[in-house]
């Protein structure tokens, strides 16, 4: 089971990175909203993950983005904060006991509404230190959060469509 | 030191972001010249600010000080009152333009001798070569053109007024360029002749008369006005009186002008000259 884990997450990983280096640079509107679908494998990380382990692949998530998209250790501070996020929101929000063989935070397992929420959450904080640190500065306030939460909806909006599209299938 | 560690471990979750948010803030801090910048820009910024308000505290301490030293400075700088010397300095008035190249700077001079009711009237002022004024420069005064620089020593220029048999300036009135001269017969000091006019226009009274183009002067110098016009010329061209704007007797201040171009057009034309 441990080996099945590795090799899913594994190749998540790549597809993503190339989806998002490779496709998704390209997209966007106006520069207003700009899509982030890589956090996704971050998202979808099994629950029983070691914090360290965690952490560390979110740091390495974001410095692989990073170094396609020329910005080195803007996307590693964005993944670096949203894997905290993610722990203490789990850490709230789904009781630890009762997992059996490393089941991971999808719609299948958790239900829509749960993975909704959740992965709005971690979009907004993600998305509101990549832009924030950007910019970098306090004067384009307004602008930036808009910016943050306009991307927000369309990372948010992709994420799903791509739950439904591709991990349809691993539900019970 | 074994609560210290309980205390990590227990919330390692919080101590692990600080350990990665740091790594990562250092390189993007280091990779990304934007951001180093702007960290070194505010900093500075604010050592700024705060060097700017103790001396503002500082100074407001001192002001009885600075009171008496520049009451001190006051009372010396009386005593220095220049009544007595000749002014040697020149004020240059400069207009400041990143648009255009400047042509025109100007010379304030003082007239300290005048005439007007001779036939041939001269000015002299206290400025001369060493101040920047050569032989052929035009002067005016607030009111409009006065004349030409005709010599010039070290500290003083005489200036052939427009009052002068010889004088021509090159004036246009509504777009048509004629030749302003004075004498012929006319030798009242308030009024001008200008020559040369076509014969078929009608210049209305009161049209304005100003420098032309092809003049000493910057184009649209004030001159004077139109008050009448006739034909008197066996070639058929129209005369107009011009009222000058200038009162010759009243003189105080001219301004010398320097055309900094002169020299290129004079060389340029030279040119034309040697073919």
């Amino acid at each position: 089971m441990m080996g099945r884990t590795l090799i899913i997450n594994g190749s998540r990983f790549f597809v993503l990175i190339a989806t998002q280096v490779f496709l998704l640079k390209n997209f966007g509107y106006y520069n207003l909203s700009v899509p982030y679908l890589y956090i996704l494998f971050i998202l979808l990380l099994p629950f029983g993950i070691p914090n360290f382990l965690l952490f560390f692949l979110a740091f390495i998530t974001g410095l692989t983005v990073d170094i396609f998209y020329d910005t080195l250790g803007l996307n590693a501070i964005a993944c670096t904060v949203m894997a905290f996020v993610r722990i203490v929101f789990i850490s709230v929000t789904v009781q630890r006991d009762g997992f059996d063989n490393e089941p991971e935070p999808s719609p299948g397992i958790m239900g829509f509404r749960w993975f909704a929420f959740y992965s709005t959450i971690l979009t907004l904080f993600h998305h509101l230190f990549l832009f924030s640190f950007e910019v970098f500065r306090f004067s384009e306030l307004g602008f930036t959060l808009l910016r943050a939460l306009l991307s927000s909806c369309f990372t948010v909006f992709l994420i799903l469509i791509t739950e439904f599209a591709f991990f349809h299938k691993k539900t019970r | 030191m074994r609560n210290l560690w309980l205390f990590i471990s227990k919330h390692n979750a919080f101590f692990l972001l600080v350990f990665f948010f740091t790594i990562s803030l250092i390189i993007f801090m280091s990779n990304n010249s934007f951001q180093r910048a702007s960290v070194w820009n505010s900093s500075n910024q604010l050592v700024g600010k705060a060097y700017e308000r103790a001396n503002e505290f500082r100074s407001y301490l001192s002001l009885a000080k600075t009171n008496d030293s520049l009451a001190a400075e006051n009372a010396r700088l009386r005593n220095q009152f220049k009544t007595s010397f000749y002014d040697e300095s020149i004020q240059k008035v400069i207009v400041k333009d990143s648009i255009f190249k400047r042509q025109y700077s100007y010379i304030v001079a003082k007239v300290i001798n005048n005439s007007v009711h001779q036939k041939n009237n001269y000015l002299t002022i206290n400025r001369g070569s060493k101040h920047g004024i050569r032989k052929g420069m035009g002067v005016t005064a607030s009111s409009g053109v006065v004349g030409i620089v005709l010599n010039v020593s070290e500290n003083f220029s005489t200036i052939r007024s427009l009052l002068h048999s010889e004088t021509k300036i090159s004036a246009s009135v509504d777009g048509n360029i004629g030749s302003l001269i004075w004498g012929e017969g006319n030798f009242d000091s308030r009024f001008a002749i200008l020559k040369d006019i076509q014969s078929h226009l009608v210049i209305k009274r009161g049209t304005r008369v100003v420098s032309s183009e092809f003049s000493l002067f910057p184009p649209g110098t004030n001159i004077g006005y139109a008050t009448e016009s006739e034909t008197r010329d066996p070639n058929n061209a129209l005369n107009i009186r011009v009222k000058l704007d200038t009162d010759y007797a009243k003189l105080q201040y001219v301004y010398v002008i320097i055309n900094l171009l002169a020299e290129e057009q004079l060389s340029l034309e030279a040119q034309n000259k040697v073919e």
